[in-house]
């Protein structure tokens, strides 16, 4: 059983998320992404085009060789867009790292069970994938692991983040890509 | 009437759009984006994206708009039908989207298999808000490329080149 609590584990193993250009899947995982982030613009979320992020992700990492891509997604989402993982690996980008945080269930719909509740292990999926650098944690103590695992690991990575099934951050996020779409962009071409 | 040589084509597209600064070409292999895949491989400024499935490439295409780059994603018309909710994104985020569809089921087509999806394709493009410009003809593709693009980069829309089997040739069984 896993004793990281979700709330606790962005902010521990991402000190500066500044340094990094993200995009987070739906529900629970940009409900925390943005809670980190205070929604900036370094940030797109998304709540629909569910199992998109990891490919998303992958776009802007190789369309922004310079800059650290992260993409967070639970494990709803990456199971539904699982074959991306492949994709990521093919590609090889090493400023790429995907973080899934594994409540092993459906949050946003009430709580079924998911897959990785059952028989599966995202670890040796993504490994199958071909992701060279995969981790797998269960445990605050190994939040300063995982936190240089994201930024000296080789790329691209693959953290698997076991959470329990506590609540994701209470955060209200801009639900308007378009809006989103438009600042992120400005911000990313002003700062180039 | 014989169909145009596939490599004379597909270099007339590829040219077009590395013109306009497209610089990634993700697909899912087809008979009818050969070419233009192998030439993206071997161009110095463009990359290829081997995808599992279709719909990956809608959502890189808005990964690479969001940091100012530009890529068009090429597919089967059976790929279509994988796309309809990440074409959410291009829709609801008014990321421009340029799909480069080659046509099954359609003109001439022999196999059973191929005729329910390439009947619904452009339905379902028109229902997920992605322009749809067909090519039947081969004196109809330089403009049809030029306006796609445009449509696309400079109007901001979700657009697909669909190269009909009127014009790519049917495939014989």
């Amino acid at each position: 059983m896993s004793e990281i609590n979700r709330k606790d584990l962005l902010p521990n193993i991402l000190p500066n998320p500044d340094d990094f250009l993200i995009v987070s899947g739906l529900a629970g995982a940009s409900k925390d992404t943005a809670g980190l982030t205070n929604d900036g613009p370094n940030l797109f979320t998304m709540a629909g085009a569910m199992g998109s992020t990891v490919a998303m992700g992958l776009g802007v990492a190789l369309a922004a060789p310079k800059h650290s891509v992260l993409a967070v997604a639970g494990d709803g989402e990456l199971m539904m867009g699982i074959g991306s993982l492949a994709t990521v690996a093919s590609m090889m980008p090493a400023n790429y790292t995907i973080i899934c945080i594994d409540n092993g269930m459906h949050a946003e719909t009430g709580g079924q069970l998911g897959h990785t509740s059952r028989r599966t292990s995202l670890g040796v999926m993504a490994d199958g994938a071909g992701i060279p650098s995969v981790l797998e944690i269960d445990s605050p103590k190994q939040f300063m692991e995982a936190a240089s695992f994201i930024t000296d690991a080789p790329g691209p990575r693959f953290l698997w983040a076991r959470v329990t099934t506590d609540p994701p951050t209470a955060y209200k996020r801009d639900f308007n890509l378009a809006v989103r779409r438009q600042i992120f962009r400005t911000q990313f071409l002003e700062d180039k | 009437m014989r169909a145009p040589e596939r490599k004379v084509w597909s270099k007339l597209v590829f040219d077009k759009l590395v013109d306009a600064g497209v610089s990634l070409f993700s697909y899912v292999p087809d008979f009818g984006n050969t070419d233009i895949i192998k030439m993206a491989d071997e161009h110095n400024e463009t990359q290829t994206v081997l995808l599992t499935s279709e719909e990956e490439g809608i959502a890189i295409c808005a990964g690479t708009d969001l940091v100012g780059q530009r890529s068009v994603v090429c597919m089967q018309s059976s790929g279509v039908g994988n796309c309809p909710n990440y074409l959410s994104l291009v829709k609801g985020g008014r990321f421009p989207m340029l799909m480069i569809v080659t046509m099954r089921g359609d003109y001439g087509e022999e196999n059973h298999w191929q005729y329910p999806m390439g009947q619904a394709v452009a339905p379902i493009l028109e229902a997920m808000g992605v322009l749809v410009i067909q090519v039947d003809r081969e004196d109809e593709l330089e403009h049809a490329t030029e306006a796609a693009i445009s449509a696309a980069y400079t109007g901001g829309q979700g657009v697909a080149l669909v190269l009909s089997q009127k014009f790519l040739g049917a495939k014989a069984f």
